[in-house]
């Protein structure tokens, strides 16, 4: 033990699970009532400090998984306690680290606050849990685990229809999960028949070699369950009732990281396991994404009510991740993971902002809201940043995920990228339509009298509002970080697909992948063929 | 004496009688806890004046205890000098029946521990209760070594004719007499045909006894096999009745509603664990060779157990009838491990055996305490509240029925993952997707029992901080075609009733009153939180023990 690294993401992990179960611990009685909060916050603060160390000793042009700390956890059954960071996980736990105490200090419960912050430190476990996992089932467990603190977050904390709300989302997000499971012991019996070992660990998974059918069988398998957690269209339905009904926390939670684990698990498990059965389907995947973004950005123009608006452009927003994953190409997927982060960071800056104005007004219907920017000038200018942000202007963060997943998308597959436009022309439409019917026009009596913005609010939003615009102006550290692990994706992607290619062709298109190119191996493969 | 009667015989007719040589380790932990039935049943009927329930639990406790040493004991010597048969082959000492030794033991321990506050609660006098519990016991427990097909039966009658007196026990509720009979009448009718299985397997192979049965299978090709897998068919549905795996399952709800409930747990836990030990040695060991014939019908078993018992419950408003269709739900996923018929799926059988086990009759203890003086609080209303009243009760109850649904970090998931492993491994891709499915169903029946508990007695519809104009404008705008779909094709409906039964006044009056937890019952409450969640942090120990006993099968 004395030569091995200090286990950082094992701290990471183990840290709000530990806090979660302290502060499910403190009594109620006999201590003040802020006391499971504070806790909470601290802990989720040291949680952030691990995080940020891990950012900070993170090698940069260092292209595979850091950090690793490998345990054997059950040996009979190949399960271990394997955890890695690469540069496309690597901005997703510190989103996660950064929402979480956020979440926690700007949308605090309105009743039982100790068991709502164990959930939240419960759920901050399984969320960073997953991002970090490379065995199989320690993901599943997580990804497993992220339910049930949801489950109560949404059912006991919500609003109206919180018990319709959370067991649509249990049970939709869990019949998912029923595929995945059997596809992850499938993949691994598959690879124990072909090498002699019994092992869910990533790393060795990838390389097993799958016929066409079994391929494509098994990432369907994968993507179901991946789709319904992001959600994708058409696995979406339960999204917009839980993301309404869920109190804000729940709103911020489920839709910055939780929606995360989705697409994530797409780029991570689908792309590194199956590559020619992600080929094969990629139409299939780019269409429902195109489908998702104009379909989401339609429906979200219907909306009078500012969450459900929120909801359905979230959907569009995971629609241009999963195009930029899909697209396969460097550009569009390193994209797919900005935008991961980009889109974390400003939905959870929308949704708090929403959460505010709820608590000031008891209401998210744009119609009934008026002119706000006179009372509460500081919330009108924090929602146009957030909201110039979604839409993609340039200089703010969600312009450089969104032109690398078009740019991307726009080499090899033209016609969806040129549809997927159409959904940010969309998007500035109903964002701007309803920033007018909210802030600007004639206020009412009671819109006049609407507070602005507390100190402690803007001090909550302020960490988000300078990333967003942090990462609009100069991405480039992140993108540093990002490109390697993407390169090296997108060139195992290539590697696996052309293997299938005559003899003639492999030793053109290996030194083609390795050269981490794949514009140019594309031809190549082609020309032999 | 005996051996006087002997010698007479053999002098008057000529011939010696041989008597199996009898290996008494092999059956030490059985013997221990018959002789422990014995014991308690003299001594209680020598002083019945002095003897209270207290001291007749500890007699108990010691017993099980003792059956436990006995057991790792036995482990520990079948590990170093390898399994054997013994008793003329009639008996099996290997990994596999010492693992059933120890589920049993220790199911026995716990619910010695849960019947003490029980008895003491209800006023009913008996170390009887412990007797038989003991027997059942026993019964479970031979029927894990038993080698042959007559000695399964006798630990089957065994295990089922303590169990029947058992679900009497209460006889202060109608209910229970009604829960013995039924249970008595549909049992002896389920042995007479696993009897008739047994002769007809008989018929067909020469013999009883499994290794010889197997040899027999794997030397003749049977041209018509019509009365053996008539006779197998028969065996099935003899076990299908003890494990309650659908369609035989018809009496489980009214069984487990009307038992006592630590009986309820006792019988959940052993007689699935005595029957589903003996079907794995029957079926997977026994006729492995035709496996072809009978993997479709458990196939099917376990199909139609899955997916009736998880849907089944969402509908029960009494939770002693949930956790029987949940009961049949688990039946379903243990069928998995026999249907894979490999090692594996033997291990995975077995591990998910001794989780459930610990799961099954923790969950009844906390039943049993929460249903209060008469054992009627078994409503889902009689829940609500309790997370307030009383945390840590509620905190146990969650995580029981949590790992009961297969939530991460638990034995549940585990056992879930093994069994669905064992099934990936023989390609049946549909039964493991059908049964995580099922799982998803049956998620939803214990959450909503965990829903109720934290939610507040009077609470009904409150409508939190959110105006009731607002939710009447709602609807109206929901403009995407899907949730108008769902919406209108009576999903919210559905939910709707299925929310109300977590509604409406409790069963008794005193309803949001504390209720008393005995301190055995909460050691055993304790005893059973603490495996479910340690050993699904670090499952290493209980997997590799499951996988070493399945290696260790003869």
């Amino acid at each position: 033990m004395s030569t091995t690294p200090f286990p950082f993401l094992t701290v990471l992990v183990l840290i709000p699970a530990v806090g979660a179960a302290v502060v499910a611990l403190i009594p109620r009685q006999r201590v003040a009532g802020w006391t499971h909060e504070a806790v909470g916050i601290a802990v989720s603060l040291v949680t952030l400090a691990v995080a940020v160390t891990v950012l900070v000793r993170f090698k940069t042009h260092f292209a595979g998984y850091q950090f690793i700390s490998d345990h054997i956890w059950a040996k009979s059954l190949g399960i271990h306690w394997s955890l890695g960071m690469d540069g496309i996980s690597l901005f997703l736990v510190m989103m996660a680290a950064i929402l979480f105490p956020l979440t926690l200090l700007g949308a605090r419960a309105k009743r039982d606050p100790r068991s709502f912050v164990a959930w939240v430190l419960l759920l901050e476990a399984a969320c960073l849990g997953s991002f970090v996992s490379l065995d199989l089932i320690l993901f599943f467990l997580f990804f497993e685990l992220t339910l049930v603190p949801t489950y109560f977050i949404i059912g006991g904390w919500g609003y109206a229809r919180r018990g319709y709300a959370a067991i649509k989302f249990f049970i939709y997000t869990f019949a998912g999960s029923a595929f995945l499971l059997v596809g992850m012991v499938a993949v691994a019996f598959l690879h124990q028949s072909q090498t002699g070992v019994l092992t869910f660990e990533l790393p060795a998974l990838m390389h097993t070699h799958l016929s066409g059918t079994a391929g494509v069988l098994l990432f369907v398998a994968f993507t179901a369950a991946f789709a319904v957690k992001a959600p994708i269209f058409p696995f979406h339905t339960w999204s917009p009732v839980a993301y309404t009904e869920a109190p804000t926390a729940g709103s911020v939670l489920l839709a910055s990281v939780m929606a995360k684990l989705g697409t994530y698990g797409i780029i991570r498990f689908d792309l590194n396991l199956f590559p020619q059965a992600t080929r094969t389907l990629t139409p299939v995947l780019l269409t429902l994404a195109v489908i998702g973004i104009l379909y989401g950005a339609v429906v979200a123009c219907a909306q009078r009510d500012l969450k459900r608006l929120v909801a359905f452009s979230s959907l569009a927003q995971l629609g241009f991740i999963v195009l930029g994953t899909f697209a396969l190409t460097s550009q569009g997927l390193t994209g797919a993971v900005i935008q991961m982060v980009n889109h974390g960071l400003i939905i959870a800056a929308l949704f708090l902002v929403i959460g505010w104005l709820y608590e000031r007004r008891k209401s998210w219907q744009a119609n009934e809201l008026k002119g706000l920017q006179w009372s509460a000038p500081v919330m009108a200018g924090v929602f146009t940043v957030v909201m110039l942000a979604s839409i993609g202007v340039p200089g703010l963060n969600g312009f450089i995920g969104e032109f690398l997943i078009l740019s991307g998308t726009f080499i090899v597959h033209r016609w969806w990228a040129v549809a997927a436009t159409f959904g940010i022309i969309i998007a500035a439409l109903y964002l701007l339509w309803a920033y007018q019917q909210v802030f600007h026009g004639e206020p009412t009596e009671r819109d006049k009298t609407t507070r602005d913005l507390a100190w402690s609010e803007r001090l909550i939003i302020a960490p988000l509002i300078i990333l967003i615009v942090f990462l609009g102006v100069y991405p480039k550290p992140v993108l540093d970080r990002i490109t390697p692990s993407v390169n090296q994706l997108i060139a195992h992607v290539d590697q696996a697909t052309h293997t299938h290619q005559p003899p003639v062709a492999t030793g053109q298109s290996a030194s083609t992948a390795a050269s981490g190119s794949d514009s140019g191996s594309t031809p190549g493969a082609g020309g032999a063929r | 004496m005996s051996t006087l009667l002997f010698a007479a015989a053999s002098s008057a007719y000529g011939a010696k009688i041989h008597t199996p040589h009898i290996d008494y380790l092999s059956i030490l932990p059985i013997l221990i806890m018959m002789g422990g039935a014995v014991l308690l049943v003299t001594v209680s009927s020598l002083f019945r004046q002095v003897m209270g329930v207290g001291s007749a639990t500890f007699i108990t406790v010691g017993t099980a205890v003792a059956t436990l040493v006995a057991a790792l004991f036995q482990w520990d010597h079948v590990v170093t000098h390898g399994a054997k048969v013994t008793i003329a082959g009639s008996i099996a000492y290997d990994g596999f029946s010492v693992f059933i030794q120890i589920v049993v033991a220790i199911a026995m321990l716990l619910t010695a521990l849960i019947a003490d506050g029980y008895l003491k609660r209800e006023g009913i006098d008996g170390p009887e209760f412990h007797v038989l519990a003991m027997l059942s016991a026993s019964g479970a427990m031979l029927m894990g070594s038993a080698n042959d097909l007559i000695v399964i039966f006798l630990g089957l009658e065994i295990l089922s004719i303590a169990l029947y007196v058992l679900a009497a026990f209460n006889h202060k509720r109608a209910e229970s007499g009604e829960a013995a009979l039924k249970y008595f009448v549909l049992g002896a009718f389920s042995s007479a045909v696993f009897v008739y299985g047994i002769a007809l397997v008989y018929g067909a192979t020469g013999s009883s006894n499994l290794p010889q049965i197997a040899d027999y299978l794997s030397k003749n090709v049977v041209a018509s096999n019509g009365v053996l897998l008539a006779g197998l068919a028969l065996l099935l549905v003899g076990f299908g009745f003890k494990i309650a795996a659908v369609p035989f399952h018809m009496w489980s709800p009214d069984v487990y509603q009307g038992s006592p409930s630590p009986v309820t747990g006792l019988m959940a836990a052993i007689a699935k664990a005595g029957a589903f030990a003996a079907l794995l040695r029957v079926f997977v060991s026994s006729f492995g060779t035709l496996r072809a014939d009978w993997q479709p019908i458990v196939w099917g078993i376990a199909i139609l157990s899955l997916v009736v018992g998880a849907f089944a419950a969402l509908v029960q408003k009494d939770i002693k009838r949930m956790m029987a269709y949940s009961s049949i739900n688990h039946a379903g996923f243990i069928l998995l491990g026999v249907q894979a018929a490999t090692a594996r799926g033997v291990s995975a059988s077995l591990y998910y055996l001794f989780a459930y086990m610990f799961m099954v009759i923790g969950t009844f203890a906390v039943i049993t305490v929460v249903a209060r003086d008469g054992d009627f609080g078994h409503q889902l209303t009689d829940y609500r509240g309790l997370g307030a009243r009383q945390p840590l009760l509620a905190l146990a109850f969650a995580v029981l029925l949590l790992a009961q649904a297969g939530a991460p970090f638990t034995t549940g998931f585990l056992a879930k993952f093994t069994v669905v492993a064992a099934a990936v491994d023989v390609h049946s891709y549909a039964l493991a997707v059908i049964a995580m499915a099922s799982a998803a169903v049956a998620a939803f029946f214990y959450l909503r029992v965990v829903v109720a508990m934290y939610s507040p007695v009077g609470a009904v519809g409150d409508l939190s901080d959110r105006d009731a104009g607002e939710l009447n404008a709602n609807p109206t705008l929901v403009t995407s075609p899907a949730n108008v779909a769902v919406s209108g094709h009576g999903q919210t409906e559905a939910v709707a009733s299925l929310s109300v039964l977590t509604e409406g006044p409790p069963t008794s009056a005193v309803a949001d009153r504390m209720v008393r937890v005995p301190g055995l019952t909460t050691v055993a409450i304790g005893l059973s939180v603490g495996f479910t969640i340690v050993f699904g942090i670090i499952p290493g120990p209980i997997v590799d023990f499951a996988h070493q006993a399945t290696l260790l099968f003869t």
